[in-house]
C-alpha cells in the first residue's frame, strides 16, 4: 500500500465483505476461488477477531456434526491456534485480497454501485456488499489521550493472570463490577462510576460490589470522568476536582456499539425492536436492501460450520448460480416419513399453506425452524404427551387433528384442534408441567419444536408472538380458571386481559389496596404477606398456572395481603366487572371461586399459627426457589458433615462434584448448598450455541455431549451451580484400592492424580458440568441416598412450602 | 421430610434389632443342654454365635456399601439404621453365645474387641445425634474458611491500631497475631480452648498497659482492644467449630480399626473351635 492518499483513487470489486469471521473469510476464500474481483475488510490487525480472542488453547468445536461443511477453507474441531492457523494459511494461500486495519463507517448507494467509506477517509465501490460482522460490535474505547497505552486493555481474559497489582476499572456495568470483584482477590483494585450509584448492575453484581466498597475491599470514584492516561497512571476529573490516580493497569468496560446501529444505518431493517431480532433475510441472505447481503451471527447462525457454508453459498448466489443449501440433505432426512414422496420444497409450501402461525416466516426460517424441529405421523389414538411431562416442545398440525384431555378426572372433557392449529404453549410458557394429555385423533402430521428455537422465532417474528399471545391468553383461562366454559362465553374477559410483568421483588398489589382485578400467574411464582403485629411476614407461596386476588374480588373488600414477585412475574389481569358478569352468569366459575376463596383463607389461618413457616419461606424465596423445581435441602441438625453427597457425586458423574455442601446460605438448621435448582425458565438454557442444555420429561435440566465448552451457561447460571471441568481418568476399582492400596480410593479427590496426569498429555478438553438430578443412575440422586443420616433431601419447592406452612 | 436414624421409616430396623434380640433370648434359656452348662458349644450356642458372627460380617460391610456409590438397592441411610440397631442388638446375640464363661483366651479376645467397637459406635452415634446443631449454632452461617480469613484480616487491623500504642503493645499484637495456633495435639482440639492463647494473653496484657501507663492515647486503646476481643470471639467459635467436628470423626479412628482386629481375632476363634473340637 502507499502513503500517498492526496490522489483519491476509487478502487472498484465485484464483492466487498465486511468482516473476516468463519462466514466473511468463507465468502472471500469462494471468491477468490472463483476469480471474482473482491475485497475482505477486517477492522482488526488479524483475521476473525472474536476467535483471535478466545482463551489461550480453547477448543473450538464443530458443531453440528450432522451438517457438511461447504467451504474452500478446511475446518474441524481444534485448539484456537490451529483453526487460526489453518485460516491464515489457506486464506494467503487461495490469494484472497484481505485488507486489515479496515473499518467500514458507511455504505451508500445501491446494488451494482455501492460506496464504503473506511475510518482513514477513503472509499471504495462494489456492486455487492456482503455483512459479516457478527454481533460483539465495536468495543467502546476511553476517547482520551492515552487510551491506547499497552497497559489500558478493554477486556480482561483471566483475572487470576494479575496479582498485586494496582488495576483501575472504569465502567460501572455488570463487565465492569465483575472484573473488578474477580482482580480484587489478589490486586487493589479501583472502579470509576460516571454515576452515583450502581443501580443498573445485576441485583448480586449491585450488592457484591457495594459491600466490596463498603469493606474497602474496592476503591471508588462516584461521578467521575477519565480524562487522561498518563505514563504511570489515570487522570481524572471528580466533583472535588482533577486527581491522580497512580496504577499498574487499566481495564476500561465501556459496553459496544451494537452491530445493529450501524447495519440499520445502511438502510436494513429489523422486525421490532427486541434485542435479540434478527434482520429479514431472503432465502439467498439478501436483505431489504438489494445487493446487501448478511451471513453468520448477525443473520442468526452463531455456529461456525454454518457461518461458512453461507459465506460458500453468498458468493455463488451473487454469481447468480442456484444452489441447494448445505442443509437440504437433513430437510429430506426429516421429511423422509412423509407419506406421499414431496420434495423438501413442496413439504415447505404445504407448511406454509397450513399453518397460519408459520405462513408469515421466510422460507430461510421455515428452514432453520424446522432443521431444529422433529417431524412426527402418528396414528390415531397415539399419545403426543401426558400430563405432568416436563417437556416444553412446541407442536404444530400440519395435517390431522389431535384432542385435549383438559380434566384429569373428566375422560369426556376434550378439546380438538385440527389443521393449522398448534399445541403445547403453555408449557414453553410457564416452564411447567404439561397441563393436559394429547392424543393423536387421526393419522396426523406434527412439527415437533424445542422451546429455544420456538423463543428464538417469537422474538424475531412479529406475527408469531401475536398470534400466540391472542390464543394463549383465552387457553388459559378455560385451563386455570374456567373450566369447560366454551371460548365464546369467555370473550368479554379475554378482551380485558392485559398482561403485565413484574421485576423480581415488585409488587403485583398491597393488603389495604381497592382490590379489582384479577391475576393469573403465567409465569414466575409469587409470595403472599401479611402484616402481622406491624411487620410484614410472608405467609405463603403461589406458583405459576394458579391466579390470586380473588379473595377481594368475591367479597368486595380491600386486599387482604401483599402479592410480590418472587422472581421476574408474567400474569394476565382479569378486569374485575367482566369477571363478575362471568361470576354471576356461569355457577361453576363462581363455584370454583368460592371454593378457592374458603380454602385460602383457611391456609392463610392456619400460616398465622405457624410465624416460623413464613420465616423459612422468605428465606427460601431470597434464595431464588421461587423459579425451582426441585432443589437440594440439607438438615444441618442431621448432617454430620461428612461430604459423602459429595463425593458420591463426583463417584456417579465423572470425577467432578456438582454440588458444593458447604457453600450456601442457612436458616436457623435448613440449609440451602450450591446445587441445580431445576429452574422453570433454565437461565443457562438462555444462550447455549449447540443447544445443549436440555430438559427431561421428568424436568431434569442436564447437559448433553454436544457442550462446546463456551461457558456462557456458567454465567448465565445465577445460582453459581455450574462449572467447567475436564473429565477425570478412571479409577480402580474398590477391592484393588482396599487389597492393594491402587488409589486414589472411592470418594477420594482426584484433581492431585489429574495434575500429574496433566504434565504428560494435553490437558482434556473442558465441558460445563451441573447436576442431572442421576437420571442415569440407578435408584435416584446419588446425594441423597449416600447421605448416611437423612440429612439431605431433593425437594419440589411447592411441596415444601405446604409442609412448612402446616409445621415440619 | 428429613427424619433421623433412630426413627427413620418408622423404626423399622429397631424392630428387627429386638426381634433378633428376642430370639436370641429365647434360643437360650428354652434350650437346657445336658450337663446343664449353657455356652458356645450347645447347639443354641453354636446357632447364635452363627448368627453373630453373620453380624458382624454385615455390619462391615457397611464400610463397602457406603462407598459403592452407584447402585440401586436400599440408601445408606438404610443401612446406617439397620447398623446402628442390629448393632446393638449385637452385643446381645454374642453375650448370650458366649454363655457369661469369659476367661484369658483369645475367645474373649474377640469379645472385648467387639465391646469395644459396639462402645465406640455408641460414642458416634451420640455425637452424630447432637454434635450437628451445635456446629451450626456456633458457625452462625460462616464457615470455618471465613473465620480464618476474618481472623486474618483482624490481626492487620489490630497491628495497624498498635503502631501508635508504645512498643510493649506492639510486641503483644505482634505474638498475638504470629502465636495464636487454632488446634494442635488432640486433647488441645477436643477441648476446644487453649489456655495459653497468645491473643488471650495480648487482651490481658494490653488492659493491664492501659490501666498503668499514663496515655493521652485512651481512644486507640479502647479501639484496639475491642479488635482483640473480636478476634478472641472467633477464636473461640473457630476452636469449637474444630473440636465438633473431630468429635464426629475421631470415634472412627477407634470403631474402625478395632473392627479390623475383632474380625482377625473372630477367624482366630472360629478356626480354633473347629480345631480343638
Amino acid at each position: 500500500m502507499t502513503e500517498n492518499y492526496e490522489a483519491v483513487v476509487t478502487e472498484n470489486y465485484k464483492v466487498a465483505i465486511i468482516g473476516s469471521g468463519p462466514a466473511g473469510l468463507s465468502a472471500a476464500a469462494r471468491a477468490a476461488a472463483c476469480g471474482l474481483q473482491h475485497i475482505l475488510l477486517e477492522k482488526a490487525p488479524h483475521l476473525s477477531d472474536t476467535i483471535y480472542k478466545y482463551q489461550k488453547g480453547k477448543l473450538v468445536m464443530a458443531a453440528p456434526d450432522v451438517l457438511p461443511l461447504r467451504s474452500d477453507l478446511t475446518f474441524k474441531i481444534g485448539a484456537r491456534e490451529e483453526v487460526l492457523g489453518a485460516w491464515d494459511r489457506q486464506t494467503a494461500d487461495i490469494k484472497t485480497n484481505v485488507r486489515r486495519q479496515a473499518e467500514v463507517t458507511g455504505i451508500s448507494g445501491e446494488k451494482g454501485n455501492f460506496t464504503l467509506k473506511l475510518a482513514g477517509g477513503e472509499t471504495l465501490t462494489a456492486e455487492f456488499v456482503v455483512f459479516s460482522i457478527g454481533l460483539q460490535g465495536n468495543i467502546r474505547k476511553l476517547g482520551v489521550p492515552g487510551q491506547d497505552r499497552d497497559w489500558v486493555q478493554y477486556q480482561l481474559d483471566d483475572p487470576a493472570e494479575y496479582e498485586g497489582e494496582t488495576i483501575v476499572v472504569v465502567g460501572a456495568g455488570d463487565a465492569g463490577i465483575e472484573n473488578a470483584l474477580a482482580l480484587a482477590k489478589q490486586n487493589n483494585v479501583i472502579i470509576i462510576n460516571r454515576g452515583d450509584d450502581f443501580v443498573r448492575a445485576k441485583q448480586g453484581n449491585f450488592i457484591g460490589i457495594t459491600t466490596a466498597i463498603e469493606k474497602d475491599e474496592i476503591g471508588c470514584f462516584y461521578n467521575a470522568e477519565t480524562v487522561l492516561v498518563e505514563d504511570d497512571g489515570i487522570m481524572l476529573a471528580t466533583p472535588q476536582g482533577e486527581t491522580k490516580v497512580k496504577c499498574d493497569r487499566v481495564i476500561a468496560r465501556l459496553g459496544a456499539m451494537p452491530p445493529r446501529k450501524f447495519v440499520e444505518a445502511c438502510g436494513i431493517k429489523f422486525p421490532n425492536n427486541d434485542p435479540s431480532a434478527l434482520p429479514e433475510l431472503s432465502p439467498q441472505y439478501e436483505s431489504n436492501v438489494p445487493g446487501l447481503y448478511i451471513i453468520g451471527a448477525l443473520a442468526g447462525y452463531p455456529l461456525i460450520k454454518q457461518a461458512m457454508n453461507q459465506g460458500y453459498e453468498v458468493i455463488e448466489y451473487i454469481q447468480g448460480k442456484n444452489l441447494k443449501p448445505a442443509d437440504e440433505p437433513l430437510l429430506e432426512e426429516k421429511f423422509a416419513g412423509i407419506p406421499g414422496n414431496r420434495t423438501v420444497d413442496e413439504v415447505l409450501e404445504f407448511i406454509k399453506s397450513s399453518v397460519p402461525l408459520l405462513a408469515g416466516l421466510t422460507t430461510l426460517q421455515l428452514r432453520e425452524f424446522l432443521i431444529d424441529s422433529n417431524v412426527h405421523t402418528p396414528k390415531a389414538g397415539d399419545i403426543i404427551f401426558e400430563r405432568n411431562d416436563y417437556t416444553n416442545s412446541f407442536f404444530s398440525i400440519i395435517d390431522g387433528g389431535v384432542n385435549i384431555h383438559v380434566d384429569s378426572l373428566d375422560q369426556t372433557r376434550i378439546v380438538q384442534l385440527g389443521k393449522g392449529d398448534f399445541f403445547g404453549e403453555m408449557g414453553l410458557l410457564s416452564g411447567r408441567r404439561r397441563t393436559a394429555t394429547v392424543l393423536a385423533n387421526a393419522p396426523s402430521l406434527l412439527i415437533e419444536t424445542p422451546r429455544r428455537s420456538m423463543i428464538k422465532l417469537i422474538n424475531s417474528v412479529a406475527a408469531v408472538k401475536r398470534v400466540m399471545d391472542e390464543v394463549t391468553v383465552g387457553r388459559q383461562i378455560q385451563t386455570y380458571i374456567a373450566p369447560g366454559i366454551p371460548m365464546g362465553d369467555l370473550a368479554d374477559v379475554i378482551r380485558s386481559v392485559r398482561i403485565e410483568k413484574f421485576d423480581q421483588g415488585q409488587v403485583l398489589f398491597r393488603e389495604g389496596d381497592e382490590g379489582d382485578g384479577l391475576y393469573l400467574i403465567q409465569r414466575g411464582s409469587v409470595t403472599v404477606s401479611r402484616e402481622i403485629s406491624g411487620k410484614e411476614s410472608v405467609i405463603s407461596y403461589v406458583a405459576a398456572g394458579n391466579y390470586i386476588g380473588e379473595m377481594a374480588l368475591i367479597s368486595n373488600a380491600p386486599r387482604s395481603a401483599t402479592i410480590r414477585a418472587a422472581v421476574a412475574v408474567e400474569a394476565l389481569r382479569l378486569d374485575g366487572a367482566p369477571f363478575r358478569q362471568l361470576m354471576a352468569r356461569n355457577v361453576t366459575v363462581r363455584r370454583a371461586m368460592e371454593a378457592s376463596y374458603r380454602g385460602r383463607m383457611m391456609a392463610n389461618l392456619e400460616t398465622t399459627k405457624q410465624p416460623e413457616a413464613g420465616g423459612i419461606i422468605q428465606f427460601l424465596v431470597a434464595q431464588g426457589l421461587g423459579e425451582a423445581t426441585d432443589v437440594l435441602l440439607i438438615e444441618e441438625s442431621l448432617c454430620v458433615r461428612c461430604d459423602n453427597c459429595e463425593k458420591a457425586c463426583a463417584e456417579t458423574h465423572q470425577g467432578t462434584s456438582r454440588l458444593d455442601r458447604e457453600a450456601g446460605p442457612t436458616y436457623e438448621t435448613l440449609h440451602v448448598p450450591t446445587s441445580c435448582r431445576h429452574c422453570e425458565h433454565p437461565h443457562c438454557m438462555a444462550d447455549c450455541p449447540p443447544d445443549a442444555l436440555r430438559r427431561n420429561p421428568n424436568g431434569e435440566v442436564y447437559i448433553t455431549d454436544s457442550c462446546i465448552g463456551c461457558g456462557n451457561c456458567e454465567r448465565n447460571c445465577p445460582y453459581g451451580v455450574i462449572h467447567m471441568a475436564a473429565v477425570a481418568p478412571k479409577k480402580p476399582g474398590l477391592l484393588q484400592w482396599l487389597l492393594f492400596g491402587r488409589g486414589p480410593g472411592p470418594g477420594a479427590d482426584m484433581t492431585v492424580e489429574s495434575k500429574k496426569s496433566k504434565q504428560k498429555t494435553d490437558p482434556a478438553p473442558k465441558k460445563a458440568v451441573k447436576c442431572d438430578m442421576c437420571k442415569d443412575v440407578d435408584g435416584g440422586p446419588a446425594c441423597v441416598r449416600a447421605c448416611p443420616t437423612g440429612a439431605a433431601a431433593r425437594v419440589k419447592p411447592e411441596h415444601f412450602f405446604k409442609i412448612v406452612s402446616q409445621g415440619l | 421430610m428429613f427424619q433421623s436414624i433412630l426413627i427413620f421409616r418408622n423404626f423399622r430396623y429397631l424392630k428387627w434389632a429386638l426381634a433378633v434380640s428376642l430370639f436370641a433370648l429365647i434360643s437360650y434359656f428354652a434350650f437346657e443342654p445336658f450337663d446343664g452348662n449353657r455356652n458356645g458349644g450347645t447347639w443354641a450356642g453354636y446357632a447364635l454365635g452363627t448368627i453373630g458372627a453373620l453380624l458382624i460380617v454385615w455390619l462391615m460391610w457397611f464400610g463397602i456399601r457406603k462407598r459403592r456409590y452407584g447402585g440401586g438397592g436400599a440408601s445408606v441411610e438404610d443401612w446406617l439404621s439397620a447398623h446402628v440397631y442390629l448393632g446393638l442388638a449385637l452385643i446381645v446375640v454374642a453375650t448370650l453365645h458366649t454363655g457369661f464363661q469369659f476367661g484369658w483366651n483369645v475367645h474373649t479376645l474377640a469379645y472385648a474387641l467387639m465391646v469395644i467397637v459396639i462402645l465406640s459406635g455408641v460414642f458416634g452415634l451420640f455425637a452424630y445425634l447432637r454434635v450437628p446443631e451445635l456446629m451450626t449454632q456456633n458457625r452462625r452461617g460462616v464457615t470455618l474458611e471465613l473465620m480464618m480469613r476474618e481472623i486474618a484480616s483482624l490481626d492487620a487491623e489490630c497491628r495497624a491500631a498498635a503502631l501508635p500504642l508504645g512498643d510493649e503493645v506492639n510486641q503483644l499484637v505482634l505474638d498475638a497475631a504470629e502465636r495464636t495456633k487454632i488446634g494442635g495435639g488432640v486433647r488441645r482440639i477436643l477441648s476446644g480452648k487453649d489456655r495459653n492463647c497468645p491473643t488471650g494473653a495480648a487482651i490481658r496484657g494490653v488492659q493491664h498497659l492501659a490501666e498503668h501507663t499514663v496515655s493521652d492515647n485512651a481512644e486507640g486503646f479502647r479501639a484496639l482492644l475491642m479488635l482483640l476481643a473480636r478476634k478472641e470471639d472467633l477464636l473461640g467459635r473457630a476452636r469449637r467449630d474444630v473440636r465438633f467436628k473431630s468429635l464426629l470423626d475421631i470415634w472412627l479412628y477407634m470403631h474402625v480399626p478395632v473392627s479390623f482386629s475383632l474380625l482377625v481375632a473372630l477367624i482366630a476363634h472360629i478356626v480354633s473351635v473347629f480345631f480343638y473340637w
